[in-house]
């Protein structure tokens, strides 16, 4: 029992010295001047991969003396998980084209992000793209840690034929009560098992594809947090509360995980996604598309919902950063934002983005739509424990608005009460 | 030097590898999660000046404060309370059978061990088809079935989750009893026949304690990777759920430490896990080793 004791307390000490060794070290300005060969990481969307592909390809054939390679992000439960782990060991790459908004404020915590402010013209570059938009993903400390890059504006997609056989009419989804209407129809003709299949699983993400878009239509692009206090405890927070726990106690949306994209395989006749799915769906779906519902009539040109925006940001295990940042601005140049849309139907975080492309826009009508919401998006709150907060909010959810175990208007107040503290630490 | 080494100081020599690769994957880890426990820790960049200060018992605090932890910590008991003994009855009785000269004993033995080593994604997504509200099970049970269905049930989803765990581990602790039955004397179960046993009774006073070391070893195992439940209530039960019915140590640790990035927090739920776990492997052991 002694030599076990000893051995503990030896380990402990090591242990102690190993992280107060990690504490060290200095920020490596001359970094930001430096020029030569980096790295990036890319999706492993495929479209994302292909648009990357031919990126690093003309900008290595301009700049053989300071070449990108890249490769997609390694295989993790998740890209967030590979970053986080990526920081701690001090071999992330300079640019990663993923970083999911949500997370910034943690990679930022570990030091693991450089910010964009210091080079010089950044903040203006950033602007000019992006526009007012762009403070939404500033951080706590005024700055920049993230390029808004391109957004995904969430919607509902709508099968043509499961509405037709329901005999519901697909220009009747606006407000909650006659979207509630249809999906009763979807459900009780049999023409789909259910209406809308959101993923009613636990994880901190999955508010944004119920929730939150409905929350930011119905509060004209409230954010979950602001000034620090939850936002989601005022009758519009309740009322999209109410309208989903409506849709899962009458059996209209499931409970159950799908094991796959119910949408695509008939089981369920709406969804809520954005542009990328299109390219998933391919030839299997004939869907139209419309803003989500709102608790009374809106103009579709009012109504605001979630980005699932994913940006680039840059690394401090990058040791050129001069370079990194030149291939930040010629990767969102507006040459390399048409070659993302038309290769991956994503929405660049540009102003004006249907007039900037007219030519692809009316060539792909459909993508028009998401287009013009891209300019009414709201991002995640960019606060500390970020992910906390998303998850103590999905817990309270998943507890009374899906699984009916308390009253969703008690669990919203709680959860609140909850994240207010995270929100202050 | 014999005395720091012994009389054969080259035994050092060969043992040295696997000390170092213990030390190295096991001894350091488990100290430095001690370590994390007691402080404000999060993981960060390499040169990142950052502040960790000693905290004392302030995780634990946190951690035994928090209803998802004490839940979690419910959850794993119901788990083991149900894996455990259905494992060692099924496995010992499948066992059995299998040691006999039935027929097809080789593709029943390969059947029952092929769960076990395929990936957990891949048959997760069977059950799934078969727990489901129309899946198979409840095609069967027809009227009888299960409202919510198993898997999003707050009373049944942990209990299917154990159920799913004991038939996936069933081929390895099966293997473990077909090769302590191996080592029970033929001769006793020959005493048995003449003093006129039957089939039960040979099993219970013959086979059951000539493999109690395995039974020992076989409970030990079942509660150590029961108390390690992560996969499962992570793919099955959509990370956990119904409201947190199906959350584990685990994946609480997970949800802490790698997604919120509370290392400090997700430390202090481990270190209690494996303290849980040493006392019931001690209590279980006192119990099975007794004459």
């Amino acid at each position: 029992m002694r030599r076990i004791l000893a051995a503990a307390v030896a380990i402990a000490a090591l242990a102690s010295t190993v992280a107060c060794g990690n504490n060290g070290g200095e920020a490596t300005s001359e970094a930001n001047q430096a020029r030569g060969p980096i790295k990036v990481w890319f999706s492993n969307n495929k479209e994302e991969v292909a648009w990357g592909k031919q990126f690093v390809e003309s900008w290595n054939a301009d700049h053989p003396n300071e070449k990108v390679t890249a490769q997609e992000i390694p295989a993790g439960k998740s890209s967030e998980e590979v970053i986080g782990a990526a920081i701690t060991a001090g071999n992330a790459p300079c640019l990663i084209f993923n970083t999911a908004p949500a997370a910034v404020p943690q990679f930022q915590k570990q030091g693991g992000l450089v910010a964009l402010d210091d080079f010089e013209g950044a903040r203006q570059y950033v602007e000019e793209r992006t526009g007012e938009k762009a403070k939404q993903y500033e951080s706590p400390d005024g700055k920049l840690y993230q390029l808004t890059w391109k957004s995904n504006p969430v919607m509902i997609f709508y099968n043509k034929a499961l509405l037709k056989k329901a005999g519901a009419d697909e220009a009747n989804l606006g407000t909650y009560e006659d979207f509630l209407a249809t999906a009763r129809k979807i459900v009780s003709s049999k023409a789909a098992p259910f209406a809308i299949w959101p993923a009613p699983s636990n994880e901190f993400y999955q508010p944004w594809f119920d929730f939150y878009p409905l929350f930011a239509a119905e509060t004209g692009g409230k954010l979950l947090v602001e000034d620090g206090k939850a936002q989601f405890t005022d009758d519009a927070g309740k009322a999209v509360a109410d309208f989903w726990s409506s849709l899962y106690k009458e059996k209209l949306a499931s409970q159950e995980k799908y094991n796959g994209d119910a949408f695509a395989d008939g089981k369920a006749a709406m969804t809520i996604a954005g542009p990328w799915a299109i390219a998933s769906y391919g030839d299997k779906v004939d869907w139209g598309v419309v803003p989500v519902p709102t608790k009374t009539a809106k103009p579709a040109e009012e109504i605001f919902t979630f980005s699932d925006a994913k940006n680039i940001a840059m690394f401090s295990a990058c040791a050129n950063r001069a370079t990194a940042w030149d291939v930040l601005k010629a990767a969102t140049s507006k040459e390399q934002d048409g070659k993302l849309l038309e290769t991956t139907g994503q929405m660049p975080m540009r102003q004006g983005l249907p007039a900037a492309y007219p030519d692809y826009f009316a060539k792909n009508k459909p993508y028009e739509t998401f287009a013009a919401q891209a300019d009414r998006t709201v991002e995640v709150p960019n606060v500390a424990n970020s992910i906390e907060i998303w998850q103590a909010f999905r817990d309270a959810y998943s507890k009374s608005v899906i699984f009916g175990q308390q009253e969703p208007a008690a669990a919203l107040d709680e959860a609140a009460t909850k994240i207010d503290g995270l929100a202050k630490q | 030097m014999t005395r720091l080494l012994g009389k054969q100081p080259v035994g050092a020599l060969f043992v040295a590898p696997y000390v170092i690769f213990l030390a190295a994957v096991f001894a350091f880890p488990l100290g430095f999660a001690v370590y994390m426990s007691f402080h404000d820790y999060f993981f960060a960049a390499p040169g990142a000046i950052v502040d960790r200060p000693f905290v004392g018992f302030a995780n634990y605090a946190a951690v035994l404060s928090d209803a998802a932890v004490r839940q979690s910590f419910v959850n794993i008991a119901v788990f083991l309370v149900i894996n455990v003994p259905l494992t060692v009855a099924l496995s010992l009785v499948l066992a059995t059978a299998l040691n006999k000269a039935v027929r097809a004993r080789t593709f029943f033995r390969v059947s029952y061990y092929v769960p076990y080593i395929t990936a957990s994604v891949a048959v997760v997504g069977v059950w799934l088809f078969l727990f489901n509200s129309n899946g198979l099970v409840n095609a069967i049970l027809g009227p009888l079935a299960p409202d919510p269905s198993w898997l999003v049930n707050e009373t049944l989803a942990m209990p299917t989750v154990a159920i799913y765990v004991t038939w996936k581990q069933l081929g390895f602790f099966i293997l473990l009893y077909l090769a302590a039955l191996q080592n029970v004397p033929k001769e006793l179960y020959e005493s048995a026949a003449v003093d006129g046993a039957g089939r039960f009774g040979t099993f219970w006073a013959v086979t059951m304690p000539g493999v109690r070391p395995a039974t020992t070893l076989v409970v030990l195992l079942a509660t150590v990777t029961g108390a390690n439940l992560f996969t499962e209530p992570y793919l099955l039960t959509g990370g956990g759920g119904p409201d947190g019915a199906s959350t584990s140590p685990v994946l609480l640790m997970y949800q802490r430490g790698i997604e919120q990035g509370n290392p400090d927090v997700a430390s202090a739920i481990g270190v209690i896990l494996v303290v849980g776990a040493l006392l019931v492997a001690l209590i279980q052991r006192r119990l099975l080793e007794r004459d």
